[in-house]
């Protein structure tokens, strides 16, 4: 355990290297978070009762989403791994007594989390002072603020281990743009990134809830904003348990399998 | 102990014709050649040996040496390093050995070397007092002092390779595979690493696998060569073993002023130009004195030197000799 405690730490430090990349990401997350506020509350000036979450229900959504970015969005792309699996890179780290799935997933969950919490406090700080009705509301109770906790922990995991699958597709092809852009599209539009999964259309969403893309960031930031509570959160984490696991599985077998068939590239 | 037996790999490599045409035909149906990278390779290598592995590009060095890392997979044949099959036993393996990849980093680029030499401590599970001391022998030897606070970005090429040596051998590991280790260093920091790791093989054992493309690392490290070409071992030996196989000629380089000498039987012309011959002598057929006393005889020599095959062109040679 305490080899990936230190590929977490050194992934930690090095992240948090690059400033003026946590500056400008705070700054779009600033500008994106108010610009999507004010376009939701132009809806519901329309009508109020049209909509399936409640404007505070929705301003929570998004600042929080804004906060912790970071852990959530499918865009966010590990550029060392994609660079060393192309390059060829990657055979140091196949010269090291770790095993490369627990490996990368250590690198990539670091990697989220040490731009989150170095990003996270300026937006919250604004966001619960901001005047209402734009501000952030606290969880309804201390429960659901302990199932928020816990589901965005599922959720990272599940964002992690399905990204993973996507870097170990990465051994059959050359080029990672492809790939990375339709599911940064697919799996950002049906986590609830760019609209959250109460406001699609009933049909779509009823099968869109039970994907993997819903344990990711839909789950914990409709349970911190109150959209889903007490037995629905609960099961909500069932389901993003149930997702994690069989990520984790597919990814592991998919790994053996490439690693039996790998080729290091460029001699 | 390192035994290969009847590796064999082949890989698959797509080709076409150059052109837009054969572009959007690849689009649909592709034709792949295959290269066998190495056919049928066995060698033996005991604890302690320093071995010098040679080989025009893409002979199949690098597949040997990632065969033998456990990075590979190879299509058939058996490898085995001190029990243990590398791709099979991946982990247990590559904790005894330790690589370095001349033309890859392992180094976190952005941070300073000290702090990736930790997480290597940590990955291997160093205990801290042992990993003090090797650190400060490494550091002592290969005079890395404050370039440890320095990331690795801001080193110049030779510091960042005295920095990856450190860092591959932090584990104390028992063999030690340099893949082209000396690649763009310059002569100062050859001799340098060549005497660290002539010491390293003297004082802790470490078996050293070499592959390079600088004759000179192979003459000053090594006492043995396997020579590898189109996929095969073609020869096993020993420096001396190699020499064999490389012509007796000797090279007279003439300086004169005046009329050029008419050479004689024995003597080759291999470049002309005013006041200077390079002239080939083959010994069997004239001595090198008597070539300097018929050239002397003729015109005024100025400087002649003599020299003999280079190891340089002596693996030329074998390369030529054996068609690889």
């Amino acid at each position: 355990m305490k080899k990936y405690r230190a590929l977490f730490r050194i992934r930690f430090i090095n992240a948090l290297q690059y400033r003026a990349a946590a500056v400008a990401g705070m700054t779009t997350q600033f500008a994106w978070g108010f610009m999507e506020i004010f376009a939701f509350a132009a809806f519901y000036r329309v009508s109020r009762a049209a909509f399936p979450m409640t404007f505070s229900q929705t301003v929570s959504y998004i600042w929080m989403q804004q906060a912790f970015l970071a852990l959530f969005m499918m865009w966010f792309w590990e550029n060392d791994i994609a660079d060393a699996v192309v390059s060829g890179g990657i055979a140091y780290e196949m010269v090291r007594p770790l095993d490369l799935y627990s490996r990368w997933f250590c690198q990539v969950a670091a990697n989220r989390l040490a731009r989150a919490l170095l990003r996270c406090a300026p937006i919250l700080i604004v966001a619960f002072l901001v005047p209402e009705p734009y501000r952030m509301s606290l969880p309804p109770d201390l429960t659901q603020l302990f199932l928020f906790l816990l589901s965005t922990a599922l959720s990272l995991g599940v964002v992690v281990s399905f990204s993973l699958l996507i870097y170990i597709s990465l051994f059959y092809m050359l080029s990672p743009m492809g790939v990375r852009i339709i599911v940064a599209v697919f799996s950002d539009f049906l986590a609830g990134a760019i609209v959250p999964l109460p406001f699609f259309p009933e049909s779509l969403r009823a099968l869109v809830e039970m994907l993997p893309f819903a344990a990711m960031q839909n789950m914990p930031l409709r349970i911190y904003s109150g959209n889903i509570a007490g037995a629905d959160a609960w099961q909500g984490i069932a389901l993003q348990l149930f997702w994690l696991a069989a990520l984790l599985l597919a990814g592991r077998f998919a790994m053996d399998r490439a690693l039996k068939k790998v080729i290091v590239q460029g001699g | 102990m390192i035994t290969l037996q009847n590796i064999c790999k082949t890989f698959r490599v797509a080709k076409r014709q150059a052109g837009f045409g054969h572009a959007v035909k690849a689009l649909f149906s592709r034709e792949y050649e295959l290269v066998h990278a190495l056919q049928d390779v066995s060698f033996r290598i005991y604890d302690g040996e320093m071995v010098g592995y040679i080989g025009p590009n893409g002979a199949g060095k690098s597949t040997t040496i990632k065969i033998m890392c456990g990075i590979l997979t190879p299509d058939s044949g058996v490898c085995d390093v001190d029990g243990r099959t590398p791709w099979r036993e991946r982990v247990a393996h590559v904790r005894e050995i330790g690589v370095v990849f001349g033309q890859r980093s392992q180094l976190w680029w952005d941070v300073p070397i000290i702090d990736s030499f930790e997480l290597i401590r940590d990955i291997y599970k160093v205990e801290n007092r042992l990993f003090q001391n090797t650190l400060d022998e490494l550091a002592a030897l290969l005079d890395l002092g404050e370039i440890l606070k320095t990331p690795a970005r801001s080193l110049s090429h030779g510091q960042r390779m005295r920095c990856e040596i450190a860092a591959s051998l932090l584990h104390q590991p028992k063999t030690l595979f340099l893949d082209e280790p000396t690649i763009g260093l310059d002569a100062t920091a050859k001799i340098a690493f060549r005497q660290f790791i002539k010491k390293l093989n003297a004082e802790h054992g470490t078996t050293v696998i070499l592959t390079t493309h600088d004759m000179q690392d192979i003459e000053a490290l090594t006492g043995r060569i396997l020579l590898i070409g189109n996929g095969r071992i073609l020869l096993d030996g020993s420096l001396a073993d190699l020499k064999k196989h490389a012509s007796e000629s000797k090279t007279l380089i003439v300086e004169y002023v005046g009329a050029m000498p008419a050479l004689c039987d024995g003597m080759t012309l291999s470049e002309a130009k005013e006041g200077r011959i390079v002239v080939t002598v083959d010994p069997s057929a004239l001595s090198v004195s008597d070539a300097i006393i018929r050239l002397a005889a003729q015109t005024e020599l100025l400087d002649v030197s003599v020299s003999g095959a280079s190891s340089e062109e002596m693996v030329a040679a074998l390369y030529k000799e054996y068609r690889i």
